[in-house]
């Protein structure tokens, strides 16, 4: 007990109460000029944005995938099922390369798109697609065992009660898998928005319009400018720590929701 | 299945047409017509390819586009030795402290009662949440020359930041919930009632952690010290932060990946990049087979 304490407290406490101390150096006048400055807004714009965005295609293709991994069989639906994990254990720089070389104009996909007239490297799309890449596994695990799980006897019910397909889906299916979906969501969201190895090689990276928050930190930091990069750090900081803590609680309330079978 | 097939076969034939019909009734409750069936297949599929293996077999093209003489020469280069050897030490390094302490916060957090678990559990997770970049950051604001630390280890002659401590360190913040994390839900579900006969029958607490305790948990901690492994030879951003780029010396593989990529040395950005890329896919199939070892563990423990 006492060496968790102490192990904790030397690797994530003081380090982190270090940011929050730095963060105190700073008067309020000061620490809301850096926020409201336009480079920064729009840094924090562009990474909750498009993490919110791509959370959501993640949360609807996510679905997708886990209905098909679990309810039906196909050939290569195991080796597909091992595929899913690739974006947590590629490391980050080599999916960022990759996805960009892969989106440039020259690209394999890039060429095409480019020949449709749609650019993704080196503009916002690109950092939308670098965070559907990173976000899609926390969707399909989370969801996946929940379904798996699921009683097939409820649906039967529904179905043999009248229920058609689509309002056993909706009404039955759905609601049992809300708390699932949304820790999925939440996750996908989380981890998108403080990406940067992925998203800095395909985003461009040009200030107020593809410029991720995390980036800005890093420049700041290179500038020299530790306020800067300190309080756009406690912003980011806080809202992951207030997603996890909610997704603990989710997850807390969705194990006393379901009696232990 | 089989049960049902054995079963029809001993009925008469009227008897068993009949349950055929149920039970394929039963089936159409539970699926969807096959149109439907195959473009959620067809879409989950293309989604995957698309994002997933795509840029996977990117890489290897890219690594061999020269040929494989060329793939040979960038890996041995001596800034691409120096790279892996230093990825291999602070591996090492980080998942051994990560082993121990995830070893016993997950034995407190499973076998303990106390006030506060969910604020520590949270806690132990904030570095899966946390941007990688502002776990190099709080690294910088406590070592750095500005740093907390900054004046008292430059009087000492201590170098952290922009050094292997640091990248070390920094490494290890990122991949401090992996152990813990595969150890939890094991040793909660475990109980305590084999450690309590343990120590009822008079074995110290050592003995009843390595003699009973490690045995059951030990696909577990491969499970968790694989995964810590991939991302701490992974990691980037926080990486990034804190080692300087000091060519040949603070460069991690990761990080020369970018260095490489930047300078336009394709070829050699993506050699390197594909060694990552097997360890990855090496990572994959170990979890594979350790998933399974766990789910035995877990059907035994079940009948």
């Amino acid at each position: 007990m006492g060496l968790t304490l102490s192990w904790l407290s030397i690797i994530i406490l003081i380090p982190l109460a270090g940011l929050f101390l730095k963060s105190l150096e700073l008067s309020p006048e000061q620490f809301w000029n850096i926020l409201s400055s336009r480079r920064t807004l729009n840094a924090l714009r562009v990474s909750f944005g498009l993490a919110f965005a791509a959370a959501c295609v993640n949360l609807v293709m996510g679905s997708i995938i886990v209905w098909a991994l679990v309810r039906y069989h196909f050939p290569g639906r195991r080796l597909f099922d091992a595929i899913v994990d690739v974006p947590f254990a590629l490391p980050t720089a080599v999916a960022g390369v990759a996805l960009t070389a892969l989106f440039a104009e020259k690209g394999w996909l890039g060429a095409p798109l480019a020949a449709a007239g749609i650019k993704v490297a080196f503009t916002p799309v690109g950092i939308f697609v670098a965070m559907i890449f990173i976000g899609i596994p926390f969707v399909v695990r989370t969801v996946q065992p929940v379904l798996q799980d699921l009683d097939p006897e409820i649906e039967e019910a529904a179905g043999s009660l009248g229920a058609s397909r689509w309002q056993t889906i909706i009404r039955v299916i759905l609601p049992s898998l809300g708390p699932a979906l949304l820790t999925g969501l939440a996750l996908a969201f989380a981890r998108a928005v403080g990406e940067y190895g992925s998203v800095i090689f395909i985003a461009g990276n040009l200030p107020n319009v593809s410029e991720i928050a995390p980036l800005l930190i890093v420049i700041r930091l290179s500038e020299f400018r530790y306020a800067d990069a300190t309080a756009i750090a406690v912003v980011m900081l806080i809202v992951s720590f207030v997603i996890i803590f909610a997704v603990n609680r989710l997850q807390r309330w969705a194990q006393s929701r379901i009696p232990a079978r | 299945m089989t049960m049902q097939i054995a079963e029809s076969v001993s009925l008469s034939a009227p008897d068993a047409r009949a349950r055929a019909h149920a039970a394929a009734a039963q089936n159409n409750l539970r699926t969807e017509p096959r149109a439907v069936r195959i473009t959620i297949i067809a879409l989950a599929m293309t989604f995957l390819s698309v994002f997933v293996v795509l840029p996977l077999v990117v890489v290897f093209a890219q690594a061999f586009s020269k040929g494989i003489l060329a793939y040979l020469a960038a890996l041995a280069d001596p800034e691409a030795l120096s790279a892996i050897k230093l990825t291999l030490v602070v591996a090492a390094i980080s998942v051994g402290l990560n082993l121990v302490f995830g070893l016993v916060a997950a034995w407190a957090i499973a076998k303990f009662e106390f006030r506060g678990k969910t604020f520590l559990i949270t806690l132990i997770d904030l570095p899966f949440s946390v941007s990688p970049v502002i776990s190099g950051l709080v690294f910088v604001l406590l070592f750095g020359a500005q740093g907390y630390f900054g004046s008292w280890l430059r009087d000492h002659d201590i170098q952290i930041l922009f050094a292997v401590p640091g990248i070390a360190l920094a490494t290890t913040f990122v991949t401090f919930p992996f152990v813990a994390r595969a150890l939890i839900p094991l040793m909660q579900e475990q109980g305590t009632q084999e450690e309590e006969a343990a120590v009822s029958l008079g074995a110290s607490g050592l003995q009843t952690f390595f003699r009973v305790t490690l045995p059951n948990i030990k696909w577990g901690v491969l499970y968790g010290v694989l995964l810590c492994n991939a991302r701490a030879m992974g990691e980037f951003g926080a990486v990034s932060v804190v080692s300087g780029h000091i060519r040949g010396e603070t460069n991690t593989m990761p990080l020369l990946v970018e260095i490489l990529y930047n300078e336009y040395q394709f070829v050699a950005a993506f050699a390197i990049a594909s060694l990552l890329a097997m360890l990855a896919l090496i990572t994959l199939i170990a979890k594979t087979v350790l998933e399974r070892h766990l789910d035995e563990g877990h059907d035994r423990r079940d009948h």
